[in-house]
């Protein structure tokens, strides 16, 4: 009875001064990164190497999504909160709105370069040649007709579609709607197919929320299936199956060239170059946010910024593009990185 | 139990109907046979599937370089310009910068490490090769498996004839932390980070939930409250487990400010999870303790607590533990919790308290799952089969304990 009253008084008193020791530790040697899982791969490069070359703690990278990412960060500006926001899109005025709330008030925006979103199938099938049309009218879950009317839609196949398309069922793999590839998706190539119909083009000037529900949605009828957040599951599947198309991000095409094609957009290859000059029609910008705040309170901060924005990490030839990131072109870069400089030399 | 049918004396004359009756049960054995069959075929199928992929994790590629004492001063302990030095020795009638760096690709990012913790006076040197390199080789250079250009593939070709190349174990899988190269990455980590979580809840979930079992079964009054509180308990247990990662992060992170990612958050998360089923594993083994041994020590003269301490919870405790390692596998495999509390994040270094950030072996797997790099696929293998290993640890650890100190009336 001693005995177990002895252990069990030691294990409560360990865990209490566990616990308070664990209150007494700062947060502040050590930065902070949340956000996309589109920018995680980034990243998670840059913070490892980082913590290589420097004396610094090799930044901590979680991937939350760009939403589930700006609400930590916008959480407070006190130096255990993240320091660093991944986001494969802009911040939202919402965003920004409760950040200020909260006393974030200085968020330096730091664009790294680009993403290309890809519609792949497997090597050995036929090449798709898409236009943004196409794509929406295979996957919109109602169609607008050029007589004013949306019927669901009735397109069984490509060839439905657009008569030079193989005679194949339409079946696409793509995000699930936490994504935000999908959110870039909907934007970039199903709202620019959506416009191509005059009277849908019109109604964004008079009523913007009949026109985003007809361009942002997506068939629920089979032929879209959402293949959970892991691209590498996709990839899979296409190679098994050489009917099924699936979406997912550049650094996948990338890396699988030998078992997946990409579809031409408008008759423009998904390719490097073409992504990276932006002629490519569904590419976007990837950030990442930095609380101005933090440049004196978190140590390493400023040399991981450099270090992210440096020509080694971000530039033509650097070692993100060869992890699939397209590189801003070499003079936007310039201007871009002399003022983020700037911005925090003032802090 | 087919014996026991075949030896019956009763003929199938004597009692109408019997025939019918031992053909529902062989029938029913049969069914019970299937259904084994069934569950130990996908059981193989995981296995075999998950070991066929996993096991070149394991594995490495190292290619042998050329080295000269001489060379190690004049790079003056600048291990890349070392390492350029070695490799343009080696291949000079590889030239042009293209070629040069496309051979360089070949060569894994940690060759530089290597080198750095090489003594000068060695004549060759096993360095590396890239995951690329790495996959090829594992493939037998078959056609549409990696990402090599012709050319490289010639390179590894060659290498290969001229016996530059060899396959060892690959240590560093085992004991280095995450990295976002394919060859550097290992589970070591993110085992240390589990560990660290799985003492926390053990310690949190074992002695409240040995104590709260022995309260209610021992000591509370049966009435309408207690009989409450089990339903409560008994609902908690099958609550979805993200759920109490909200829990945690509302409270030990927000309330408490506790560190957020640390192992210490991890294990409070995952002891609140695992509680109802060491409570009511605690319970069921204190009532299989026969009431004689009860009344024997009251009847002698004990309290009641001398009676529980001293002769029941000792009897109980081989089937408590029992439960609580069980429930600490299911705690082990835990990944959903984990992510509220920022746990699935990229930490590369393990951690070295409870406090330090770190992440635990299923988020490992789920990350390195959703990796563009294919070398990741064979390492998200290799990662399931250390967690298997380790769960079967586990789980053969309690079967020990039970059949040591189990008691039978």
């Amino acid at each position: 009875m001693k005995e177990f009253e002895m252990t069990f008084k030691s294990i409560t008193v360990g865990i209490a001064l566990l616990a308070t020791s664990a209150i007494s530790a700062s947060a502040t040697d050590q930065i902070r990164i949340v956000g996309s899982s589109t920018v995680y791969p980034f990243s998670t490069v840059v913070a490892e190497r980082f913590g290589r070359t420097t004396n610094f703690a090799t930044p901590i990278v979680e991937s939350t999504g760009t939403g589930g990412g700006f609400k930590l960060f916008c959480a407070g500006s006190e130096a255990d909160t993240p320091s660093v926001a991944n986001a494969s899109r802009a911040i939202k005025s919402s965003e920004a709105a409760r950040c200020a709330k909260n006393g974030v008030k200085d968020i330096i925006e730091v664009k790294i370069g680009y993403d290309g979103i890809v519609m792949a199938n497997a090597k050995s099938a036929a090449t798709f040649n898409l236009t943004t049309r196409d794509i929406f009218m295979a996957l919109v879950q109602n169609m607008p007709l050029e007589n004013g009317t949306l019927v669901p839609n009735p397109n069984h196949t490509w060839k439905d579609v657009n008569s030079t398309l193989p005679n194949i069922k339409i079946e696409v793999l793509g995000p699930p709607p936490t994504s935000g590839t999908r959110d870039a998706f909907l934007e970039l190539a199903m709202e620019a197919g959506c416009k191509k119909v005059a009277w849908v083009k019109k109604l964004k000037k008079t009523d913007k929320k009949a026109y985003k529900k007809i361009c942002h949605s997506i068939r629920e009828d089979g032929a879209y299936i959402d293949a959970g957040e892991n691209d590498n599951l996709i990839v899979q599947r296409l190679k098994a199956n050489t009917d099924v198309l699936g979406i997912f991000g550049f650094s996948f095409l990338d890396q699988n060239q030998d078992v997946v094609k990409a579809a031409k957009i408008n008759g423009i290859g998904a390719t490097f170059e073409n992504i990276a000059d932006s002629s490519y029609p569904i590419s976007r910008p990837l950030f990442f946010y930095v609380k101005a705040e933090h440049a004196g309170v978190v140590s390493g901060l400023v040399e991981f910024i450099t270090e992210f924005t440096s020509d080694r990490a971000v530039g033509d030839d650097g070692y993100l593009s060869e992890r699939g990131l397209i590189p801003m072109p070499a003079a936007e870069h310039k201007m871009l990185r002399a003022q983020i400089m700037n911005q925090i030399a003032k802090q | 139990m087919t014996d026991l049918i075949q030896i019956s004396p009763l003929s199938a004359k004597a009692v109408p109907g019997l025939t019918g009756r031992y053909r529902t049960e062989r029938n029913f054995q049969r069914l019970g046979r299937l259904a084994i069959a069934m569950s130990l075929g996908f059981l193989m199928f995981l296995i075999v599937s998950i070991s066929y992929q996993g096991v070149g994790a394991f594995f490495k590629t190292e290619i042998r370089f050329d080295v000269e004492p001489a060379w190690h001063d004049e790079a003056a302990g600048d291990s890349y310009a070392l390492l350029r030095h070695i490799v343009r020795e080696a291949e000079p009638e590889i030239s042009g910068r293209k070629a040069r760096r496309d051979f360089f690709r070949l060569i894994g990012a940690d060759a530089e490490d290597v080198l750095r913790a090489t003594i000068p006076d060695k004549k060759f040197i096993w360095l590396p090769a890239s995951d690329d390199m790495d996959m090829a080789v594992k493939a037998d250079f078959e056609e549409g498996a990696s990402r090599l250009t012709e050319q490289q593939l010639d390179w590894v070709r060659m290498l290969a004839e001229e016996d530059r190349t060899r396959t060892r174990f690959n240590m560093g899988f085992l004991t280095n932390g995450d990295s976002r190269d394919a060859e550097r990455a290992g589970v070591g980590g993110a085992l240390i980070g589990s560990l660290l979580t799985l003492v926390i809840c053990f310690l949190l979930s074992f002695f409240v939930g040995v104590m709260t079992a022995v309260y209610l079964e021992e000591f509370a009054a049966k009435n309408n409250w207690t009989a409450f509180l089990e339903v409560n308990i008994n609902n908690l247990a099958s609550v979805p487990s993200i759920i109490f990662g909200l829990l945690g992060l509302a409270l030990f992170l927000n309330i408490f400010g506790l560190p957020r990612s640390s192992s210490l958050v991890g294990g409070m998360v995952l002891a609140l999870m695992t509680l109802p089923t060491i409570i009511i594993a605690s319970r069921v083994s204190l009532q299989a303790i026969p009431p004689s041994i009860r009344e024997a020590a009251l009847a002698l003269g004990a309290t009641q607590i001398q009676m529980v301490f001293h002769h029941v919870v000792p009897l109980a405790l081989p089937g408590m533990l029992t439960g609580a390692i069980l429930g600490m596998a299911r705690a082990l495999g835990e990944t959903a919790p984990l992510m509220m509390i920022g746990m699935v994040a990229f930490i590369a270094d393990p951690p070295g308290s409870f406090t330090d950030p770190a992440t635990a072996m299923p988020v490992q797997i789920f990350l390195w799952s959703d990796s563009p790099e294919r070398a990741f696929a064979e390492k998200t293998a290799g990662a399931i089969i250390v967690l298997i290993l380790f769960l079967i640890l586990m789980n053969l650890g309690a079967v020990l304990l039970r059949r040591k100190f189990e008691k039978k009336w």
